[in-house]
């Protein structure tokens, strides 16, 4: 089984240097790409690969990258941008690969630059990665000094600048516009859509934002070419996927493994199943804001349109897996907890819902809740839902409860009734 | 006229309807009078899609029964687009965003600020939202101490982002702004303190809530329905803003903006907004006062008793000589030059002004270059301000401009398809980008910052740099040289932005006193024309007047003084003027002893009024009606918001009655507003046109005046019970068709006669939907205001020369030129107690490096000698003005008149 993306990354030891990461074949699919390939042809090879945004939403790289104005004016900056934000509650994939193989994310940056000519990107991380940030900057120096990096890019006329930004720590931030916002020094409020970041992004110039595993897939691809790629998934989307499970199992962790296997294979093979005495009650399959699934829909394969037809997301395929000593109430009050803290205050139904949400939640887990709030809080998830929103922040917020209010109703009932919490 | 745009076809709850590709889906409901309830989208601020309470239904196409929601602010008009506002879907969710804003907003309606006219109460009921289901705590939050304009009370706030985008993005403030995120977003300073911008008056009609309400209304409390409102002018400075002037009590209780699409739009500066507080003045003059020989103070008399007084002085052959205002209305100067004869008459103001008001007024009566609105200023594309400080003199103007510099990257947003109404992204798109905008002043102003280029120098300079353009453009025009490098290569840029403009506006003024700058500003649009370009021009004059004015014949006031050097005057009378303010004490004082009798029209009781042997109260603006002439040369009329119980009477009248006194009945015979104005269209032909404002006083709609009170006025028998218990006669106002009562037509009056704004469903200010054509855009029926000078066929051009020179500063010596100050400078205003706690007291401006040299700090005071006569007076310091340059704060509250520009000397005290 081929793991293109961690192969190199040995947890515990330090990443490789420049150096290590030329001999085993580090800049070769730089090389290849500049010196044989034009911006278009790299753009429609990662087309024809159909590799799938790895942030979340799954959208085609190739399709953001070609929506990019090539033949403007050029004497306007464009811009690259690698979202590290990575702060979705459960999630730990994008960090697996920061510190474990920077290079491998910048090599891909300055391809995926080359391919939609921005000759500037930044990398935008999460403020609470420090080692990750340490050790981008070490790469970043050593690729300016192999040639990599600034001017005339192996001699091919082609310049990029590469800047890592450190984010000042918000959620919303790791939304593409808000992160633009953000990286301008405004507050990090999303923005509206048309226009795309493709045709005005950051400074007003096309953008393009795109994730760290996303990113680190395009030298391979390069190098391999699509077929290689598509090959890799057992299911048709392509590619690998950084796989993570957390919660009471025996051995929670992060693993790369072939696009499209089953949440039980997940769970049980390579997370070791469910940690003695506890049993699975259920599991948010990508972060904090996918819906439940629960244990009828451990076949499900973690693919993009499996997992969404079994009515929730891939996400960032990172699992957290709820047990029966955990209570749900506790366990999605803590969710819904975060996404209120973290709202950005921009729109009614998220700024006043998610409030709202957090403080009923609250109140029946300690007792005083009221059957009226179950039907309040039905009520809040759909009043959130998307389109009603001004981003996706909200109805990602939703999902989690109202999964949670349809598989652990029961659970929410005695509460209620109870006026206690049976787990406490 | 803009073009016409192919309309489309959209469907609205299954009807058809004619629409505007350009318009988003919520203005082009709100132009049909559909109401969509909305908090965020302003007509003037565009749309952002944060509040979500206009939601609509829009289905793919028929055979969509599901549909989805999308907000009408954000959703472009295409044609065949379909959608639902009764949808029962999308009407349970417009009712949850009241509900979930409810949630924190505090229940205190009967004491709230807003309560009767606010956005929110109308919208709440709009959607039908009724019983809270919310029973957690709600939120609190400090309210702030904003200074003497605005009251702060942040628990009301529905985070509509409204205020911070009319404060920062539209109008420049830096300090209001939005702090944390989440629920807990918080909208203010970053501390206490007065908000610094000039525009923060408008956060009151912006607000949909009691968040920002007008703390110079809260002193004196009242509601929107139980104040008797007029439509009215404000009176502060050239610019003619359209207001609605409110009374109760007998006070005036607030001003307002009203909208005028060609003019002030729904803005007006706080100097117009808050200045209104002279009116209700404790030193207004209510009596007739007479000054008799004996005696040390006046005493109040009766009319007879001022009659027989009068009776002598008046008579035909008394030698009286008038003196003008250019804050009296058309009327009122008009009835003193027929009092006293064109010979005889006037005009009230400085030497130099009366020189350059009268070089402007001749040039744009004879060269048909344009004189812009406001709207039209919004609209130009490359700018050049000359020797004006706007932010001073013609606030409204500067905002203009920063509206006018977005032309440009405006272009470039349409060009990506991105809607103009679409706020975010075309700022975004933006960025920095600017229309070119240069400004030539002698000292830094808050418009620098969207500037191209400023240029700071002496006024010799800014002058030079004028004339510099106007040669670039046509090699016939005059030049000027100076020793300045910069000068070549800046005018060749700002000649070559200007050229390839499409609307290429100058924008100068006489508030430098300087003719030289003057001259320039005219041969650049002359020089313009010349090239066949459509040239904006406006010129910022002093007063609310100060162009009707100019339009009336009549001598210099100094030529008044000439006219006694030789003989003694009978009766010297002064129409709404305070003349030490037009002149040195010692010529106004040398005129006053020449003069047997002096009399004083006037409403409060300056240094020319003190002088007075007959000081009679004249009505203000709010008590009176009459028509000023904006710089713009519209002429608009306002109506009097307040019945005067006591002898205050319109400037016009009682020299109506001295007429009468004078020349018999028969001479002249007005009983009314009408009457008069007919008198001066015929007497003078630049005022023929003022024959066809209408409507007049006879004006009537079925049958009825137009009440200036609503419907739910309250306490109209009960209000001065304390006085009488009988029911008081109603006032009678014989010189418009507007009543003081709340009986009578209330449906929608002409444009110029809308007292207030008010419709089914909306008591806000929002309410204005109902009175315009489209959001933005004119009201129905026209936008009121007529203008007096209408572009004719350009006559040959000819250029004029520098003009008379300002006396060179010699060694130790320093360029003293005038500085206006928004808050102080205007006489009335400078009354108002709101606006005195913003006002400085006077100073002098100089540059860091002038004052190591005389070796003093910012802040200290200094003597200055200026033309003989010395002034002790607190020294600011200031990076932008240049060394040799010295600006004094003129016609503030304790500043004596001098003509400058002139040179001075500082001495240490």
């Amino acid at each position: 089984m081929e793991r293109p993306l961690t192969k190199y990354i040995t947890p515990g030891s330090i990443a490789y240097n420049l150096e290590d990461y030329k001999k085993v074949g580090g800049y070769a699919g730089l090389k290849k790409a500049m010196k044989n390939m034009t911006p278009a042809e790299v753009t429609s090879l990662v087309k024809g690969s159909n590799l799938l945004g790895r942030g979340g939403a799954g959208f085609p790289t190739g399709v953001k990258w070609s929506l990019v104005p090539m033949n403007g004016d050029d004497s306007k900056p464009k811009y690259l941008i690698c979202n590290a934000d990575e702060m979705e509650p459960g999630t730990f994939k994008d960090r697996y690969l920061l510190e474990g193989n920077p290079h491998q994310l910048i090599e891909g940056m300055i391809i995926s630059a080359y391919a939609i000519r921005a000759e500037k990107a930044y990398i935008f991380l999460r403020w609470a990665y420090k080692k990750a940030e340490a050790g981008l900057r070490t790469a970043i120096n050593e690729a300016y000094k192999a040639g990599y990096l600034g001017k005339n890019i192996l001699g091919s006329g082609f310049n990029l600048e590469l800047h890592v930004h450190s984010s000042a720590g918000r959620y919303i931030c790791g939304e593409e516009t808000a992160l633009l916002n953000s990286l301008e020094g405004k507050r990090a409020l999303p923005r509206t859509k048309p226009p795309f970041p493709a045709v005005s992004g950051l400074f007003g110039r096309p953008t393009v934002v795109n994730n760290v595993e996303t990113l680190s897939w395009i030298s391979h691809i390069v190098e391999n070419g699509a077929d290689w790629f598509k090959g890799l998934s057992l299911t048709g989307t392509g590619g690998t996927k950084l796989y993570g499970v957390s919660g009471k199992v025996k051995n929670p962790g992060i693993w790369e493994l072939p696009l499209g296997i089953t949440m039980r294979e997940l769970l049980e093979e390579h997370a070791g199943g469910m940690a003695t005495g506890h049993k699975f009650r259920g599991a948010l399959p990508g972060g904090a804001s996918t819906d439940f699934l629960i244990e009828e829909h451990l076949d499900v394969k973690m693919d993009f349109t499996t997992v969404a037809a079994a009515g929730s997301r891939l996400g960032t395929g990172t699992m957290i897996v709820l047990d029966d000593k955990t209570c749900p109430v506790a366990f999605v009050h803590n969710v819904e907890r975060f996404f209120a803290l973290e709202s950005c205050g921009w729109c009614t139904p998220c700024r006043e819902g998610l409030p709202w949400v957090e403080k009923m939640l609250a109140s029946i887990e300690e007792g005083t809740g009221k059957m009226e709030y179950l039907d309040l809080l039905k009520f809040n998830a759909k009043y959130m839902g998307p389109g009603n929103t001004f981003c996706a922040h909200a109805p990602g917020a939703a999902e989690p409860l109202q999964s949670g209010l349809k598989y652990f109703y029961d659970d929410f009932v005695e509460h209620i009734t109870g006026k206690k919490c049976p787990w406490k | 006229m803009s073009l016409e745009v192919a309309m489309v076809k959209i469907s609205i709850e299954g009807k058809y309807y004619e629409a505007k590709p350009e318009k988003n889906l919520l203005e082009t409901c709100l132009s049909l009078g559909i109401d969509i309830p909305h908090f965020c989208f302003h007509p003037a601020l565009g749309s952002v899609g944060a509040c979500r309470l206009c939601a609509v239904k829009k289905f793919r196409d028929k055979d969509d029964a599901k549909g989805r929601i999308v907000m009408s602010c954000m959703e472009p008009v295409t044609e065949g687009l379909i959608i639902s506002i009764d949808d029962p879907e999308v009407k349970a969710f417009r009712s949850s965003v009241i509900e979930s804003l409810m949630t924190n907003h505090p229940h205190d309606c009967p004491v709230c600020d807003e309560g009767g006219e606010c956005h929110l109460q109308d919208m709440t009921v709009m959607t039908g939202h009724i019983y809270r289901r919310f029973d957690f705590p709600k939120r609190t939050y400090y309210n702030q101490e904003l200074g003497p304009f605005i009251s702060h009370d942040m628990n009301r706030c529905i985070q509509c982002y409204r205020c911070v985008r009319f404060y920062g993005d539209y109008a420049g403030g830096k300090d209001l702004n939005v702090f944390a995120s989440r629920n807990h977003v918080y909208f203010g300073r970053h501390e206490d303190g007065p908000l610094e911008n000039e525009f923060s008056g408008n956060l009151v009609e912006v607000c949909p809530t009691g968040v920002f309400t007008d703390k110079t209304l809260k002193k004196h409390f009242t509601r929107k329905w139980d104040l008797s409102n007029a439509p009215s002018v404000c009176v502060h400075c050239s610019i003619g803003c359209n207001t609605i002037a409110s009374e109760r009590y007998g006070y005036l209780r607030r001003i307002m903006s009203r909208y005028n699409g060609a003019v002030n739009g729904y803005f007006i500066c706080d100097r117009g907004r808050f200045g209104y507080e002279f009116v209700n003045d404790e030193k207004r003059i209510k009596t007739v006062l007479i000054h008799s020989k004996n005696e040390i103070v006046p005493e109040p008399v009766n009319y007879e008793q001022l009659l027989s007084c009068l009776d002598q002085s008046l008579s035909r052959n008394k030698n009286i000589i008038g003196i003008g205002s250019p804050r009296a209305s058309l009327e009122s100067n008009f009835a003193l030059m027929t009092l006293v004869g064109k010979e005889n008459f006037c005009h009230g103001i400085s030497k130099k002004e009366y020189l350059l008001t009268n070089t402007i007024t001749e040039f744009l009566q004879h060269t048909g270059i344009r004189t812009p609105s406001l709207k039209q200023i919004e609209k130009a594309d490359a700018i050049l301000v000359l020797g004006e400080d706007l932010t001073n003199t013609a606030p409204m103007i500067s905002l203009a401009l920063r509206q006018a510099v977005r032309n440009l990257p405006n272009e470039e947003a349409k060009g990506k398809g991105i809607q103009l109404w679409n706020d975010a992204p075309v700022r975004e798109l933006a960025q920095d980008s600017k229309s070119p905008l240069f400004i030539a002043t002698p000292f830094g102003d808050s418009l620098d910052e969207i500037a191209e280029d400023t240029f700071r120098a002496s006024y010799r300079d800014i002058a030079s740099l004028g004339f510099a353009v106007a040669l670039k453009l046509d090699k016939k025009a005059s030049e000027l040289k100076s020793d300045k490098k910069d000068i070549e290569k800046l005018a060749g840029k700002i000649a070559f932005s200007l050229k390839n403009a499409k609307n290429p506006l100058i924008i100068s003024g006489v508030s430098s006193n300087d003719e030289s700058i003057v001259n320039a500003a005219l041969n650049i649009a002359t020089a313009l024309s010349s090239i066949g370009s459509k040239a904006m021009l406006s010129l910022v004059l002093p007063e609310c007047n100060s162009l009707g004015l100019a339009f009336f014949p009549g001598k210099s006031f100094e030529d008044a003084f000439h006219l006694i050097e030789n003989k003694e005057i009978d009766t010297l009378i002064v129409l709404e003027n305070d003349l030490f303010r037009r002149a040195e004490k010692e010529s106004v004082n040398n005129l006053f002893k020449k003069s047997r009798q002096i009399v004083v029209l006037d409403h409060l009781p300056n240094k020319t009024a003190q002088a007075a042997d007959v000081l009679l109260p004249a009505a203000t603006f709010a008590e009176s009606e009459g028509t000023f002439v904006n710089n713009e040369g519209r002429a608009q009329r306002f109506y009097k918001a307040i019945d005067s119980k006591s002898q205050v009477k319109e400037s016009w009248r009682w020299l109506g009655d001295f007429i009468k006194i004078r020349y018999g009945n028969k001479e002249v015979l007005w009983n009314r507003l009408d009457d008069i104005v007919e008198s001066m269209a015929n007497e003078l032909p630049v005022f023929s046109k003022l024959k066809e404002y209408k409507p007049g006083a006879d004006f009537r709609m079925l049958s009825t005046k137009i009440p200036r009170q609503t419907m739910r006025f309250s306490g109209r028998t009960a209000m001065n019970a304390n006085i009488s218990v009988a029911e008081p006669k109603l006032s009678q106002d014989p010189d418009s068709p507007l009543a003081f009562s709340m009986e009578g037509q209330q449906e929608m009056p002409p444009s110029s006669l809308v007292p207030f704004y008010w419709m089914p469903g909306w008591n806000s200010v929002q309410a204005m939907y109902d009175y315009v054509d489209e959001p933005g855009g004119s009201m129905k029926g026209g936008d009121p205001g007529i203008r007096l000078i209408e572009s004719t066929e350009g006559i040959e051009n000819t250029y004029f020369g520098q003009g008379s020179q300002n006396n060179a500063a010699e060694k130790d010596e320093w360029q003293i030129i005038p500085l206006n100050q928004i808050f102080g400078s205007d006489e009335l205003s400078s009354v108002s107690s709101s606006v005195l706690q913003k006002t400085h007291e006077p100073f002098v401006l100089i540059n860091q490096k002038d004052a190591d040299i005389i070796s003093i700090n910012d802040g200290d005071y200094v003597q200055l000698e200026i033309l003989k006569v010395k002034l002790r007076v607190k020294v600011k310091i200031d990076s932008s003005i240049i060394q040799g340059l010295a600006g004094l704060s003129v016609n503030l509250p304790g500043m004596p008149f001098f003509n400058i520009p002139d040179t001075g000397k500082f001495h240490k005290l």
